[in-house]
């Protein structure tokens, strides 16, 4: 998984509230083999409406997504990350997430900004012509107009995806434990390794 | 002097890599089963992240959910396509991974394809006291060898492809110990039903079920498999057997277990996992092996059981609201009505298959029900669906297809078949099925259908007599 530090682009105005997983990704999409792919999918009925934010060409490619409260509510489908990292974005700005979609978020190396209604509205004005910068480390958000709003992230999320680090990430920092048992089973227990012909 | 250890106790003992504060372990998996239906997006995460899999050789791969059961070559020996473009793309990219990522892949035209659970026994690659995980519920079907075996997801298929371990709570252990003598008819379907029906589909949720007593002791290995595949149906993740003399007198000689002097160490380190004396269980079920009746299902839920010569329940008899509500449901969805007797219920498909019941023993019993006799009038589709390659051929050699082709039987390729409606074979909206296969909810053969479970030989009656019928009337009468 691709490190955080810091994001700096321009970010989809969408403020819509409740934005569900369903709206992110709709269920005819999920019978694929992929998780890349699912951003042509993505938000396909807002895209159906005329003069949206993702088809405005002043958003193509956006990293940050700015969107209204309980982003990610309903279905808990993976797929709705998936859509996400594939059309390009890495962080999502909202007042607040469902839990599911920002463990799936997380997972995925997503990074989801809580912040006040307030701030996200001031982000929302600036986002229509400017970029905005956002630094994990430092757990802010910037504009070019001297805003400045912090946010609170877990540590343990913080440092993962500062790291890179998802969950099998995890476990492959205990590649030198899992070597370790590995070696010692060939040794002591030879026949486990089967004739794969 | 140690503490007395439970079987499933000394296989997780030696499988913790490390252990966390909070209780949870990494566990290495020993053994890896990999199929079409959830291991894409698997790969895709891996190839996404720019990983490699740990160990391609602890890994075997072969499509099953998705093939047809029909032809599978023409007769010049080209294979033919598949017709639905969603399986034929999973089945595509399995094909496409297995290669990539250096996995063994077993392949829709090998004679060795079939089950992914019929085929790690078979090719010797379950092997006792190993951690099994395939991404499928039924994977505990493999604890019948004493491997701890259960289902995962998609995202712990690429963990485990990834690192070859699983971050693992332990979990509780239930021990069901089946003591007496089996009536006539008495299969291990029967015994596993009559079990479900006993502890609930909720009953072994949060526990590993090892099965005990002399019943299971007695079991050939084939029905052991039975059982354990239907722990799931149980609630329990996974459910295990102790090794022993029949366990390795299977496993001998199998292309993928051990040989020679790696055969004699394997032997001697599985002798020591049965569970010791003294060591004690969380839960324990008895049941009299005497109780236990040729068992069949009423209802949409794996628990909703009743011995043949039964009649439907009535939903009043059920004393909690819910499930007398789930009861009126269950009736409604299946057309049936309190008091009727099962026997008197018609029947217009037969399924003989599954991971559960597709093995050369329940091919047996099946055919030495039809031999000599013919499908009812009634019946619209009476499939035998071989659970490998290998199993069709040994059917073959046995001279069983013929039994089976000319009684009026399907003789077909191997697969999941009509177990799951993810392939062609699927039971109409509104019509019954016969079916040695784990799962009656509603849906589950197709939209609307209906489905009766019962054992090999209890669904090769209801094909020859057209609906459910005690095992033990035909078996009495000359064919």
């Amino acid at each position: 998984m691709e490190p955080i530090k810091t994001v700096d682009g321009r970010a989809y105005p969408l403020g819509v509230k409740n934005v569900d997983t369903d709206m992110v990704i709709a269920a005819k999409w999920l019978k694929g083999i992929t998780r890349a792919g699912l951003g042509k999918g993505a938000f396909e009925a807002l895209r159906a409406e005329p003069g949206n934010v993702f088809d405005d060409p002043a958003y193509a490619g956006s990293p940050i997504l700015i969107a209204g409260d309980n982003f990610g509510c309903g279905s808990s489908r993976e797929h709705a990350a998936w859509a996400l990292t594939d059309m390009g974005v890495k962080v999502v700005i909202a007042p607040s997430f469902s839990d599911i979609f920002a463990s799936n978020a997380f997972k995925n190396g997503i990074l989801t900004v809580a912040l006040p209604q307030e701030a996200v509205d001031r982000l929302m004005d600036v986002a229509k012509t400017d970029p905005i910068h956002v630094d994990l480390e430092a757990q802010s958000v910037t504009t070019p107009f001297q805003d400045r709003f912090s946010f609170e992230i877990d540590p343990f999320r913080k440092s993962c995806l500062l790291g890179g680090l998802d969950e099998i990430g995890l476990t492959l920092a205990r590649t030198d434990s899992i070597g370790a048992f590995e070696t010692a089973r060939a040794k002591d227990q030879p026949w486990l390794a089967p004739a794969l012909a | 002097m140690t503490q007395p250890r439970t079987l499933y106790e000394k296989i997780w003992d030696a499988h913790v890599v490390e252990k966390r504060d909070d209780g949870t372990c990494l566990i290495y998996i020993d053994r890896h089963l990999v199929h079409e239906v959830t291991s894409p997006q698997a790969f895709e995460g891996l190839r996404m992240s720019g990983r490699r899999v740990r160990r391609p050789d602890l890994t075997l791969a072969v499509p099953d959910h998705n093939l047809p059961t029909t032809a599978r070559v023409d007769a010049a020996g080209n294979r033919l396509p598949i017709a639905d473009p969603e399986s034929a793309q999973q089945l595509a990219a399995l094909e496409k991974n297995a290669p990539e990522f250096g996995i063994k892949y077993i392949g829709a035209t090998d004679k060795e394809q079939g089950i992914v659970h019929v085929i790690g026994p078979e090719q010797g690659f379950t092997l006792p006291g190993t951690t099994l995980v395939c991404g499928d519920s039924h994977t505990a079907a493999h604890g019948a060898l004493g491997a701890l075996a259960f289902g995962i997801g998609t995202s712990e298929v690429e963990h485990v492809l990834a690192t070859q371990t699983l971050l693992l709570a332990p979990s509780k252990t239930m021990e069901i110990r089946v003591e007496g003598t089996l009536g006539a008819g008495v299969t291990p379907k029967d015994v596993i039903l009559h079990v479900i029906g006993v502890i609930g589909t909720a009953g072994g949720t949060g526990h590993v079920i090892e099965y005990r007593g002399n019943v299971f002791e007695e079991m050939s290995i084939e029905g052991r498999l039975t059982v354990s595949n239907m722990s799931i149906e149980g609630g329990a993740r996974a459910g295990l057997f102790a090794p022993d003399e029949k366990t390795f007198a299977y496993l001998k000689g199998r292309p993928m277990a051990p040989k020679g002097a790696d055969w004699d160490a394997a032997v001697a380190y599985w002798k020591t996992l049965a569970t010791d004396a003294g060591a004690t269980f969380d839960r324990s079920v008895v049941i009299d092996a005497a109780d236990i009746a040729p068992t069949v299902t009423w209802g949409t839920s794996p628990e909703d059981v009743v011995a043949i010569t039964s009649t439907v329940p009535a939903p009043d008899s059920f004393s909690d609201p819910s499930k007398r509500a789930a009861a009126e449901k269950a009736l409604d969805y299946m057309g049936l009505t309190a008091g009727q007797r099962m026997q008197d219920v018609t029947v217009q498909h037969v399924f003989i298959g599954s991971c559960t019941n597709s093995r050369i023993e329940d091919l047996r019993a099946a055919a030495a029900i039809a031999k000599g006799r013919k499908v009812a009038p009634g019946i619209k589709q009476a499939l035998i669906v071989p659970g490998s390659g290998l199993v069709k051929l040994q059917a073959e050699a046995e001279g069983l297809d013929r039994i089976f082709i000319e009684a009026g039987f399907e003789w077909r390729e191997p697969g999941c078949s009509m177990c799951l409606a993810m392939n062609p074979d699927k039971v109409p909206a509104g019509e019954r099925c016969a079916s040695t296969s784990n799962r009656n909810f509603m849906g589950r053969q197709g939209p609307g259908a209906r489905t009766h479970l019962l054992s090999p030989a209890m669904a090769a009656a209801a094909a020859i007599t057209g609906h459910l019928t005690d095992i033990r009337e035909l078996v009495g009468e000359a064919a």
